[in-house]
C-alpha cells in the first residue's frame, strides 16, 4: 500500500509536545489513523503521558483515559468491560512504551493476555525509560549506553512480543517506524479481530538513542534491514516473517551488517570489536531461532548455518 | 420487602453489590474477603447478578479496573483485606483524585509480618489519608444497609468521592447473623457524571500543573465536608425506603447521663453495648458513642455528642506508630475546641484478632485498669 492511501483526518493534533524526530509520536499519528475515531486510549507513565500536552489542552483528538504506571491493561479491561455492559461499540487500545509493558506493566498485560481481554495492547519500543530521562528497561539492548547503564548494558534484552506468542493470543505483531504502511496494515488488521491482540513497534529516539532527529525513519529501517529487529506476525496461529524480514529469509535480500546499524547511533559509540561480535551472535541465534518457527522454508544466507 | 436470612457479613457484602445494580466487579481474592467475590461469581454465572466479573492477577489490578469502569460510566465494586488494600494504595489516592465513585468492602485483617489473618482495624485506618469515605459497620444488616447507601453518597454530585465499607475479619465477615434484604430499587440506575464521548473526546488525568493542582485538591476537601450532610439525608431517605434506620455517621448509646463514654467502632462497638448494659445495672453512668463514619470524621457531631461527659475512653483496634490510637487521635482534636474538655483516654485492643470481650472492656473502662494496651482476654 502506499502512504498517500493512509486516511487524512487527524488524530494527532499539532503542537503536541514531542520531541524532533519522536519515534513515538509519528507512529501513534499513524495507528490513530488506523483505528479511527470509537477508539478509546489507555495511557500509563509515559512518553506519551506528557507529549499530550498539559491539562486543559490535549494533543489527541479520541478519549484518553492517562492511568498509573503498572496497571495500562488492567485500567483498560474495565474500560472494556464497561462499554460491553453498555452495549457500545469501540475499540479499547493501550498505548504504553516498553517502560510500562517490559518491566512494570508486564503482570497486569500477562494477565490481560492470558483472560482473552478484548482489546488491543500497542506497546512502542524505544528500548528505555525514555520520559524519565533515558534509564535503562527490559527491552534495553546489550551494549546500550543508558544513564543507568553507562558502561553498556551488561544483559541482553528479553522479548515481550515472543512472550506474548506462547500466551496464544489471536494476533501479535511486530512493526518500526521504518515502515509506517506496514504498521497501518498491521493496526488495521489488529482492529478487525477480537480478544487480546499485541502489537511492538520499534521507536527510534533521537535524545536516547543519541543520533540526529532527521534519521528516525532511516534507524527504523535499518534495524530491520540489519536484522536486529524483526517483523512479523503470529495470527490464530501462525506464525510469518512480513516485509523486509521475510525479504532476507526468503534470501531476497542481504542482511545488512549490525555496524551500520550500531554505529549510527552514539549509544553504542563505545562497542568493542568483542561487543559487536557478541551482538552479531545474538542477532544470528535469533534468526536461526526464527528460522525453525517459520519451518526453514525460506532460503537463507549460507552463513546462519555457521 | 423480604423477611431475614441467616448470612454472614461477606454475603451480605455481595448481595448488597448485587441489589446495588453494579455493571462491573474487579477482585482478586484474600482472606478474609475471599467469599464475598466467590458469592459474586457464583450469582454472576447462574445469571443473577447482571455485572462483568473480572478476575483480575493482583489487588492493584482489579482497583484500576474499577476506576476505568466507573471513569466509563460504570457503577463498579470491589472487596479486599489487609495486604491486598496496601497494594492498592496508589490506585486509592488514584480513584479519590479522578472522582471516581467506587465502593468497596474491606473485610478488616491485620498486616504481616508474621501472617496474622485476624480482625484488625489497622489495614484501612493506615489508608486514611487516601480520600476515600470509609465507614465501619457493627453489624451484618449494617454491612448490606451501608453499601447501598455508600453508592447513594459517593455518586452524590457534590460528593462524587469513592467509599470503602469495613468491618472485622472474622468476627463480622465469617460470622452468619440475621439480615433483611431486599433493598435493590433503592438506588436508581446509575447516571454517571463521566461518560466516554467519541464525537466531543476528552483526555483525562494528563499533566496538570501547580496552577490547577490545588484547586482539584481542595474541592475534594470540601466534597468530604459536604458528604456529611449527604450522609445524614441517606440515612433518611433508606429508613424511608426500608422503614429500619441504620446509622452513616454516629450512634449514641446510653449517652444522655452519662458521665464517662466510650468511643468505638466496629465488631467492637456492639462488645461495649453489653459492657455498658452491665456497667448501668451497677450504677455507673457510661453510655457509648459509635463512631461509624471516620472520614469524613463528622467533628462537630462527636463534639457534641460528648459535650456533657467528664471522661472519654476512646478504644482503638488499631495504632499508629509513633503516635497512638488514630479514633483517639481525631476524638482529642475534635474535643480541643469543645467548651468542656472531658478527660479523653486511650486504649488500644483486639490487635491481630486478639479477643476483646465485654469484661475486658469493663476492666479497662473502669479506673482500676489503667493501662493503654488491653492484652488479656478476658473470660
Amino acid at each position: 500500500m502506499k502512504i498517500s492511501e493512509v486516511p487524512a483526518e487527524e488524530f494527532l493534533l499539532p503542537g503536541n509536545a514531542a520531541c524532533h524526530g519522536c519515534g513515538s509520536s509519528m507512529c501513534l499519528r499513524t495507528v490513530l489513523k488506523a483505528l479511527g475515531k470509537n477508539t478509546v486510549l489507555v495511557v500509563p507513565a509515559s512518553c506519551t503521558s506528557v507529549y499530550q500536552g498539559m491539562f486543559p489542552g490535549s494533543a489527541i483528538d479520541v478519549p484518553v483515559f492517562n492511568t498509573v504506571f503498572a496497571a495500562s491493561a488492567s485500567t483498560a479491561s474495565g474500560i472494556r468491560a464497561s462499554l460491553e455492559m453498555k452495549g457500545i461499540d469501540a475499540t479499547v487500545v493501550v498505548w504504553a512504551g516498553d517502560g510500562g509493558t517490559y518491566d512494570i506493566g508486564l503482570q497486569a498485560l500477562s494477565a490481560a493476555a492470558e483472560r482473552n481481554e478484548d482489546m488491543i495492547y500497542i506497546c512502542y519500543n524505544n528500548e528505555m525509560y525514555s520520559n524519565t530521562g533515558v534509564q535503562r528497561s527490559g527491552a534495553t539492548p546489550y551494549g546500550a549506553w543508558t544513564t543507568t547503564t553507562q558502561g553498556g548494558k551488561k544483559e541482553h534484552r528479553k522479548d515481550v512480543a515472543e512472550l506474548m506468542v506462547s500466551h496464544e493470543i489471536p494476533y501479535v505483531a511486530t512493526a518500526s517506524a521504518g515502515y509506517l504502511t506496514d504498521l497501518y496494515r498491521k493496526v488495521r488488521k489488529a482492529k478487525r479481530k477480537s480478544g487480546f491482540r499485541y502489537v511492538e513497534i520499534l521507536t527510534p529516539c533521537p535524545p536516547g538513542w543519541k543520533f540526529p532527529a532527521s534519521r528516525t525513519v532511516e534507524i527504523g529501517r535499518l534495524a530491520v534491514k540489519s536484522g536486529m529487529w524483526i517483523l512479523y506476525e503470529y495470527e490464530d496461529g501462525e506464525f510469518r516473517l512480513t516485509g523486509v524480514s521475510r525479504a532476507i529469509a526468503e534470501g531476497k535480500r542481504e542482511m545488512a551488517d549490525v555496524e551500520d546499524y550500531l554505529l549510527s547511533q552514539g549509544r553504542f559509540s563505545h562497542l568493542s570489536r568483542n561487543d559487536l561480535e557478541k551482538i552479531r551472535e545474538h542477532v544470528r541465534n535469533r534468526w536461526m531461532k526464527i528460522e525453525k518457527i517459520v519451518g526453514g522454508v525460506h532460503a537463507t544466507p549460507a552463513e546462519f548455518y555457521v | 420487602m423480604s423477611s431475614g436470612v441467616m448470612v454472614t457479613g461477606n454475603q451480605a457484602a455481595a448481595f448488597a453489590a448485587r441489589d446495588s445494580g453494579v455493571e462491573v466487579v474487579a477482585a482478586y481474592p484474600i482472606t478474609p474477603s475471599t467469599p464475598v467475590i466467590e458469592e459474586i461469581a457464583r450469582m454472576v454465572e447462574r445469571g443473577e447478578m447482571r455485572s462483568r466479573l473480572i478476575l483480575t492477577e493482583s489487588e492493584h489490578s482489579a482497583l484500576a479496573a474499577c476506576i476505568g469502569a466507573s471513569a466509563s460510566g460504570s457503577r463498579t465494586f470491589t472487596a479486599t483485606s489487609s495486604h491486598g488494600l496496601a497494594y492498592m494504595h496508589e490506585l486509592l489516592h488514584y480513584a479519590t483524585n479522578a472522582r471516581t465513585p467506587v465502593v468497596m468492602a474491606v473485610a478488616n485483617r491485620a498486616i504481616g509480618p508474621g501472617w496474622n489473618i485476624w480482625a484488625d482495624l489497622s489495614d484501612a485506618m493506615s489508608q486514611r489519608d487516601t480520600g476515600w469515605m470509609q465507614l465501619y459497620c457493627s453489624s451484618n444488616q449494617e454491612i448490606y444497609d451501608t453499601i447501598l447507601m455508600a453508592y447513594r453518597v459517593a455518586e452524590d454530585e457534590g460528593v462524587l468521592l469513592p467509599a470503602m465499607v469495613c468491618y472485622d475479619g472474622f468476627v463480622l465477615s465469617h460470622t452468619a447473623m440475621p439480615v433483611k434484604l431486599g433493598a435493590e430499587d433503592f438506588l436508581g440506575e446509575y447516571s454517571s457524571q463521566w461518560e466516554l464521548n467519541f464525537d466531543e473526546p476528552t483526555t483525562f488525568g494528563n499533566i496538570l500543573s501547580p496552577d490547577y493542582y490545588m484547586e482539584l485538591r481542595r474541592d475534594l476537601f470540601e466534597s468530604h465536608r459536604r458528604a456529611i450532610e449527604v450522609m445524614r439525608r441517606t440515612e433518611k431517605e433508606f429508613e424511608e425506603f426500608t422503614g429500619r434506620y441504620t446509622p452513616l455517621l454516629a450512634e449514641r448509646y446510653m449517652l444522655e447521663d452519662a458521665r464517662t463514654a466510650i468511643v468505638a467502632t466496629g465488631a467492637i462497638a456492639s462488645e461495649v453495648k453489653i459492657a455498658v448494659n452491665r456497667l448501668r445495672k451497677d450504677g455507673n453512668r457510661v453510655g457509648l458513642l459509635r463512631v461509624k463514619a471516620f472520614r469524613p470524621f463528622p467533628s462537630g457531631l462527636i463534639a457534641d455528642a460528648l459535650s456533657e461527659v467528664e471522661r472519654v475512653v476512646v478504644i482503638d483496634r488499631s495504632v499508629s506508630p509513633g503516635t497512638g490510637g488514630q479514633l483517639f487521635s481525631e476524638v482529642k482534636s475534635a474535643l480541643y475546641d469543645s467548651k468542656t474538655l472531658p478527660q479523653v483516654v486511650s486504649r488500644i485492643a483486639g490487635l491481630g484478632g486478639r479477643d476483646v470481650t465485654f469484661k475486658a472492656i469493663e476492666k479497662a473502662v473502669d479506673d482500676v485498669f489503667r493501662s493503654e494496651w488491653v492484652m488479656e482476654v478476658v473470660w
